[in-house]
């Protein structure tokens, strides 16, 4: 996969870890970035803010860069992913617009391509079985609470990829890297953004309640995409503890670093050791829980080529699927009579599925998954068997 | 009707520019039932002096000049909570948009900090291109007058390689300013 890359102006500063393993998740996924040649800001808030057209000029400088080089964008940023989508909705919903933007730009746009988010593209594009292929690492015994903010998955229209109240992308990315994720409410809260700058009374409230929401659900570290909520929940971490006096201590990671950790890099190489909250030893000293058996650390250090991510839980389905497959070979008579209440139907059941193996698998299956379905797929074999008898 | 209160009806120019403004947002207030959706979920509507549904409300009712003078749309943060969770389809944070947009055009701005912060942040990106956060703080603080606002994050941001001393020019920067520029020009739609 090639993409071409806005990295945006945080990730050379205030994001400078997001920036290094941006880069190393790319390479350890074999993504290919082309930094977009002389690339401009995207203008941010403050753009759209001020000035509609200014807002989304400044984007499409960059995308109409991009389109030349044939390429879908890469915008880790979670605020120039938001513009760059705005952008490209814009000019492919709005013809005005669209030659309004073109002649401010002085140059051809027409949003032939799509601008990725790291979440989108990890979930989405490379996907978790490749993910989990590369974990040398697991992140085992980690408790991440995934916090999405406003502009990855807002507006839906623009974004589209996840659901903007209950986004999933992150968790199961984090959880293939084999950490345990959170259930929390303010996955998409703001976290007030440029207000804690030029607002703080406004700003370091909502920074408190993300930070105590996070808390409160179990978690013991946030992981997010985007450079802003980084720098607030952070860089603005002590101050706010101070005003609510309240201590969190509760340390933060790009997805991007806990990717590349978890697939074998140091923390340092990406980064992890400038932050404000220390993160390092958080990580260093990840326990695994001692369940299903005790296991020490050391044995979870022993066996560190085994991509396990939720592997447990996979490993618990596998041997109650298998108990099942037992019984319905041993006894079809007494098991089909779980799926089917009716008699005669559940003789018929009996009778098709005895010596065929695939049929027993798929019933065993569901019938650990989802015991609806079983029953459905059950009164489909059934069915089935007594139109074919009564073509005969 | 022992509590009615009679508005004047708003006048023509008034009703123009409301217009304009939803045409600018994409958006269009009558479809607003006022059933408090939006200020329920809004993360910053505890600071407000209007939450969102009433700033529609001001709208609605042609109130436009209080509209554009809330303390409100400063302190939005344009997450956009309430547009998605519209049950009618209004693009409220749109709007709060273009209202600002608006305020700044009349120089109507009730919130000078965030104001101020638009300003020192565009004009970085005007003369080189990119964000120059260092200079950004220090045009915001001496803007506003708190020449010592995070100044105590300056130095260990520094240590740690998030903060260049120098801004990092674009080469293109001739064509940023003409885009500042023709988008002025062509400014309001």
């Amino acid at each position: 996969m090639k993409l071409a890359y806005y990295p945006g102006c945080s990730l050379d500063s205030s994001g400078v870890e997001y920036g290094l393993s941006t880069k190393r998740t790319a390479a350890i996924l074999g993504i290919e970035l082309e930094e977009i040649e002389d690339w401009n800001c995207c203008g941010a808030t403050s753009g759209h803010n001020t000035n509609k057209l200014l807002s989304l000029a400044l984007p499409a400088r960059n995308l109409a860069i991009a389109e030349k080089t044939g390429l879908d964008v890469l915008a880790p940023c979670a605020a120039c992913y938001n513009r760059f989508r705005s952008t490209e909705h814009a000019v492919r919903h709005d013809n005005e617009l669209r030659q309004k933007i073109e002649e401010v730009i002085e140059m051809e746009y027409s949003a032939s391509h799509d601008t990725l988010s790291i979440p989108d593209l990890l979930a989405n594009k490379v996907g978790i079985g490749s993910i989990k292929s590369k974990v040398v690492r697991p992140l085992k015994g980690m408790k991440a609470a995934c916090y999405y903010g406003c502009l990855l998955v807002r507006p839906t229209e623009h974004t589209g990829w996840d659901d903007a109240e209950d986004p999933q992308s992150m968790d199961i990315v984090v959880q293939a890297l084999g950490a345990k994720t959170v259930e929390w409410p303010f996955k998409t809260e703001c976290c007030g953004a440029a207000l804690a700058t030029s607002r703080p009374d406004v700003g370091t409230k909502m920074i408190y309640d993300v930070l105590r929401n996070a808390k409160e659900a179990g978690a013991e570290c946030i992981v997010t995409a985007c450079p802003l909520c980084m720098m607030n929940l952070d860089m603005r971490q002590k101050g706010t503890e101070k005003k609510f006096n309240e201590k969190f201590n509760i340390p933060i990671y790009y997805i991007t670093e806990l990717l590349a950790i978890a697939c074998g890099d140091s923390p340092k190489t990406v980064g992890t050791d400038r932050h404000f909250v220390e993160a390092v030893k958080y990580i260093e000293n990840l326990k695994a829980d001692p369940e299903p058996e005790m296991t020490t650390s050391s044995s979870a250090d022993e066996a560190p080529s085994q991509a396990a991510a939720g592997g447990q839980e996979d490993d618990v389905v596998k041997k109650k699927v298998d108990a099942m497959i037992t019984a319905f070979t041993k006894n079809p008579g007494k098991m089909v009579l779980k799926l089917i209440e009716d008699p005669e139907r559940a003789g018929v059941l009996a009778e098709v599925i005895t010596g065929d193996e695939k049929k027993i698998a798929k019933l065993a299956e569901l019938l650990v998954t989802d015991k609806d379905k079983a029953a459905k797929a059950a009164e489909a074999f059934v069915t089935g068997e007594l139109k074919k008898r009564e073509k005969q | 009707m022992g509590n009615a209160v009679k508005l004047s009806p708003s006048s023509d120019s008034q009703k123009a520019l409301i217009s304009r403004l939803e045409k600018e947002a994409g958006t269009n207030i009558n479809l607003c039932y006022q059933c408090g959706k939006c200020t329920a979920g809004c993360p910053a509507a505890f600071a407000m002096d209007y939450p969102p549904r009433q700033v529609i409300r001001l709208l609605q009712l042609g109130l436009v000049d209080e509209a554009l003078s809330t303390e409100s749309v400063w302190i939005c943060a344009s997450c956009e909570t309430c547009s998605s969770r519209c049950p009618r389809g209004v693009d409220i944070a749109s709007l709060m948009d273009a209202v600002r947009r608006e305020a700044l055009r009349q120089n109507k701005v009730t919130d000078k900090k965030v104001a101020a912060f638009n300003k020192a942040f565009l004009n970085g990106v005007k003369m080189f291109g990119r964000t120059y956060e260092a200079g950004l703080l220090v045009q915001y603080n001496t803007a506003t007058g708190q020449f010592l606002k995070d100044a105590e994050l300056g130095l260990p941001m520094f240590l740690r390689g998030k903060v260049g001393i120098l801004p990092e020019k674009i080469k293109g920067r001739d064509a940023i300013k003409k885009i500042f520029e023709k988008a002025q020009e062509k400014g309001v739609e």
